[in-house]
């Protein structure tokens, strides 16, 4: 290729090889991590250093492979017919491991290397950073958070690099990352390290399922003062804190810029946005599942509640320790973990908080009656192409409002940004306002 | 009710489809050979690139046409017969028709040079175009574009995506210079090279060679440089796509010429989009106007016409937009590649980024006729109520981020432009309106 004076051109084909250095590294620290599990190699901090350090390498090295050498843009290239974007062999695969993953976690840690007196396998291959953090050993959920902390950081890097010409998606990247990293994850285990509850303070009821458990209670109860701080925190977060940044920027104050399951989904789950499903059946769905689980939800909470309360075991009849126990199962563990962040490859990256999460449907109702929050579209601009549809990771047909010129206010919406992103015709702008907000809709659609 | 019977499902067809039936009961029926099914022409650079896949490009469900009864009959039209009132289709059958909305749209315009019939000669408008573009990808190595429009620069785009060699060749000084004022053009240019792109500018294709007779594999061009290609698209046009209704009664001269309700000299044939040629076009609007939104309106406003609610053609304040590889163009209102002598244009382009504002003004009246943006988004309906209102340079600075329509965090670019302004035209203009949507819809009230 010629090259030219305003700046260095490397011909496609001259990177390969750094996609597949890149590809090796991440493999090797993951597979340095399975051997570890599996017990060929000795758990150590020299051990996870160096997986750790593999996958950087990977994931950081794979993102220079794709965006240091091309002018910054939307780069969706070949996105579509690739086996992983395409629910492919490859997305199979990775959908397998992920979901094995999830299932091992949460009902066979031991198989993982948790150990009454001591750990074996990976989750002793995670005990210098948990004595470093907090002076105990590592449990399963320690081993996960880490890696999902990590996730979050390396795919959050990629992604900033992506769209380094938006500033709406860099910031908003940076506050994923931090919250998860500081938040998520360093805080409460510090705080445990020095004898205080576990608490992460950005997490929030119905999401935060257990914040009212008898035994969460009684935990918070113990701990004093910083125990009441937890509990006044959490309840005053629910009542006043998440109303009033929902009313004013919209449910993406927490669902895209805070919240963790958005997180993973924005960072590590962004190469399968598009894969949700944009039918009017699937929305249907969606409004059915999702507002099925958070009556669940508040029906699970009142009981255990009850429970507490009264020292009764049942409520209307319902054994209230069943029902919490059983909701933990299938909606915290199954539908957020196994098919929440297992499916990503083929249902898309936020499966969980369109169809399951309660916390996703209190803050879209929120949003869709008490918000300033819209997405308003640039009078007749729209040449329906598609892209903001197709990476709608909520499934929203965008388009179906952008090409009538009608705002956009949905409950489901998460407000990432990214149909504005990839709008070849600079139509869609999110955006606050408390004036006219139906209006306009309204005029758009009856004139369409 | 009658059987209105529409010939194209492009975007004035169906919109035309979709408002018959919202005001009325007739039978339609919508005739395509290219697609069964409606879907957004814009957006095929989009399935090459794999950025879609091809259901993407599909804005309604595929139950949507039966749903609302409109009935979809792929095949191409053979012949119209304008007296019988009945169109002969390429499978033979006939159909009949009371009404019958003419939407064929556009054909690329074809060139004299020789060889273009080699394998490997392609342009960009059909489906038909993308498949065959797609078979010949894995034989192409370099690629040559011959024509600098809107659809030149997207091919080049696709093909580079590709990774492909592109040399993209462009009759004028700089990229679209015969629509875009010069600075705008050159800004372009330059960020066409940037990606990569063998930018030939002043370059015309003489004649295309190949080894074999078969396949293309090289062109020469106009001063005699040859350039290696596998693939030569060609983009040097469209024009109406009206050869079908040749030595037909149908009055024609570049497209099918229609009065201001959008019809023919036919009785009960109207034509929309892209293939019709207004009468009488509004001052500063052309004849013919190939764009996906007057395609839109002209639809709605035949659909009206046809149930009974007579309404004339207006596109009411030109605007368009476009984006050539990672920049952003839009237009409001009228911009010339040089200024009329009446008009002066206040230019700010940012030191170091692809980033450029310009407003065009009355001298006299010092009323604001156009913008101009690279880079940068401005909101439609706030342009337009400017433009409408004949609103004067000094009120527009003033509240200028009123149209800024860029994401939340993206660099609020006013203070510099009102720098420009008081250098250029030594206006003494403050800023006063906030960047908010509510000051937006204040402000629309009024």
């Amino acid at each position: 290729m010629k090259a030219n004076s305003n700046g260095s051109i490397f011909h496609p084909d001259t990177r390969v090889p750094l996609k597949w250095i890149s590809l090796g590294f991440g493999l090797l620290g993951m597979g340095w991590m399975v051997a570890v599990s599996l017990g060929s190699l000795v758990p150590s901090a020299f051990s996870l250093i160096l997986s750790f350090l593999l996958m950087t390498l990977g994931v950081v090295g794979y993102a220079v492979y794709l965006y240091a050498f091309v002018q910054p843009g939307i780069r969706n290239n070949q996105n579509i017919p690739s086996s992983l974007g395409s629910r492919g062999w490859l997305a199979w695969i990775l959908a397998l491991i992920l979901t094995g993953f999830y299932v091992i976690l949460y009902w066979f840690p031991a198989m993982l290397g948790l150990g009454d007196a001591e750990n074996r396998g990976l989750v002793a291959l995670f005990d210098p950073l948990s004595f470093a953090l907090k002076g105990q050993k590592a449990s399963q959920w320690f081993v996960y958070g880490s890696l999902y902390t990590l996730a979050i950081l390396l795919f959050g890097i990629k992604f900033i690099w992506k769209y380094r010409h938006s500033r709406y998606q860099q910031f908003r990247t940076l506050s994923v990352i931090f919250f998860q990293l500081a938040f998520a994850f360093l805080l409460p285990e510090l705080m445990l390290g020095l004898n205080l509850p576990y608490n992460d303070f950005k997490n929030m009821w119905p999401l935060n399922y257990y914040f009212f458990d008898g035994w969460h209670i009684e935990e918070l109860l113990k701990a004093g003062n910083i125990g009441w701080l937890m509990l006044v925190w959490g309840i005053l977060m629910i009542v006043l804190v998440s109303p009033v940044l929902t009313y004013l920027y919209g449910k993406r104050w927490y669902c895209s810029w805070v919240c963790g399951c958005g997180g993973l989904a924005e960072t590590a789950g962004d190469p399968f946005r598009h894969l949700s499903d944009k039918s009017v059946g699937a929305w249907k769905l969606e409004r059915w599942m999702i507002y099925s689980i958070l009556v669940l939800c508040v029906l699970m909470t009142a009981g255990v509640l009850y429970s507490y309360q009264s020292g009764q075991a049942r409520m209307l009849g319902l054994d209230t320790a069943w029902l919490r126990s059983s909701y933990g199962f299938v909606i915290g563990a199954a539908f957020s973990g196994v098919i929440g962040v297992g499916f990503y490859p083929l249902l898309g990256s936020r499966v969980w908080c369109r169809f399951g999460c309660p916390m996703a449907a209190i803050l879209g109702i929120q949003q869709k009656y008490l918000s300033r929050f819209r997405i308003t579209t640039n009078g007749g601009q729209c040449i329906s192409c598609g892209n903001c549809s197709t990476y709608c990771e909520m499934g929203i047909d965008v388009r179906a409002y952008a090409q009538r010129g009608q705002d956009i206010v949905r409950a489901s919406c998460v407000g990432c940004g990214i149909c504005s992103a990839v709008c070849p015709r600079g139509v869609l702008r999110l955006e606050n306002g408390s004036l006219d907000l139906f209006d306009r809709a309204q005029k758009a659609r009856n004139e369409d | 009710m009658a059987h209105i019977c529409i010939l194209g499902n492009g975007i004035a067809g169906v919109t035309a489809a979709r408002h018959i039936r919202k005001l009325s009961e007739h039978r339609i029926t919508l005739i395509s050979g290219e697609a069964s099914y409606f879907f957004s022409r814009t957006a095929l650079m989009y399935v090459y690139m794999g950025h879609m896949a091809w259901k993407d490009l599909e804005p309604y469900p595929r139950t949507f046409w039966q749903d609302n009864r409109i009935e979809i009959l792929y095949d191409m039209v053979a012949a119209v017969d304008f007296e019988e009132k009945k169109m002969i289709l390429a499978s033979g059958r006939s159909v009949h028709y009371d009404q019958l909305i003419l939407a064929t749209g556009s054909v690329p315009v074809r060139p004299e040079w020789p060889g273009q019939n080699l394998r490997g000669v392609g342009k960009l408008y059909h489906k038909q175009d993308l498949e065959a573009l797609e078979s010949w990808t894995p034989q192409v190595r370099q690629a040559v574009i011959a024509g600098g429009g809107l659809i030149g620069i997207e091919l080049a785009e696709m093909l580079h995506s590709r990774g492909k060699e592109v040399s993209l060749l462009i009759r004028e000084p700089a990229y679209w210079a015969g629509v875009l004022p010069m600075p705008e053009a050159n800004l372009v240019s330059r960020h066409i090279l940037r990606q990569g792109i063998d930018l030939r500018q002043g370059h015309q294709v003489r004649e295309i060679k190949s080894h074999d007779g078969e396949r293309v594999s090289s062109i020469v061009t106009q001063d005699g440089s040859e350039i290696d290609c596998q693939y030569l698209g060609i983009t040097i046009g469209v024009r109406p796509n009206i050869d079908l209704f040749q030595n037909s009664p149908l009055e024609m001269d570049r497209g099918i010429l229609v009065d201001s309700f959008l019809r023919t000299n036919l009785p009960d044939v109207y034509a929309i989009g892209d293939c019709a040629q207004l009468k009488n076009p509004r001052p500063g609007r052309r004849s013919v106007e190939a764009v996906w939104y007057t395609g839109r309106m002209m639809g709605k406003t035949v659909a009206k016409t046809i149930c009974g609610h007579s309404e004339e053609y207006d596109p009411g304040i030109w605007f368009n937009s476009a984006k050539f590889f990672d920049l952003e163009y839009q237009v409001y209102g009228q911009v010339s590649p040089v200024d009329p002598p009446s008009i002066a244009s206040l230019y700010w382009q940012h030191p170091n980024e692809e980033k450029s504002i310009r407003i065009c003004y009355d001298k006299a009246s010092q009323e604001v006729t156009g913008f101009n943006l690279m880079g940068i988004r401005f909101r439609q309906e706030i342009c337009d109520r400017w433009i409408s209102q004949k609103a004067n340079l000094k009120e527009v600075l003033s509240s200028v981020r009123l149209a800024f329509f860029d994401p939340e965090f993206y660099r609020d670019h006013a203070p510099q432009l009102i720098r420009a302004a008081r250098e250029q035209t030594g206006l003494d203009v403050q800023l006063t309106r906030p960047w908010t949507l509510n000051a937006v819809l204040q402000f629309m009230k009024k």
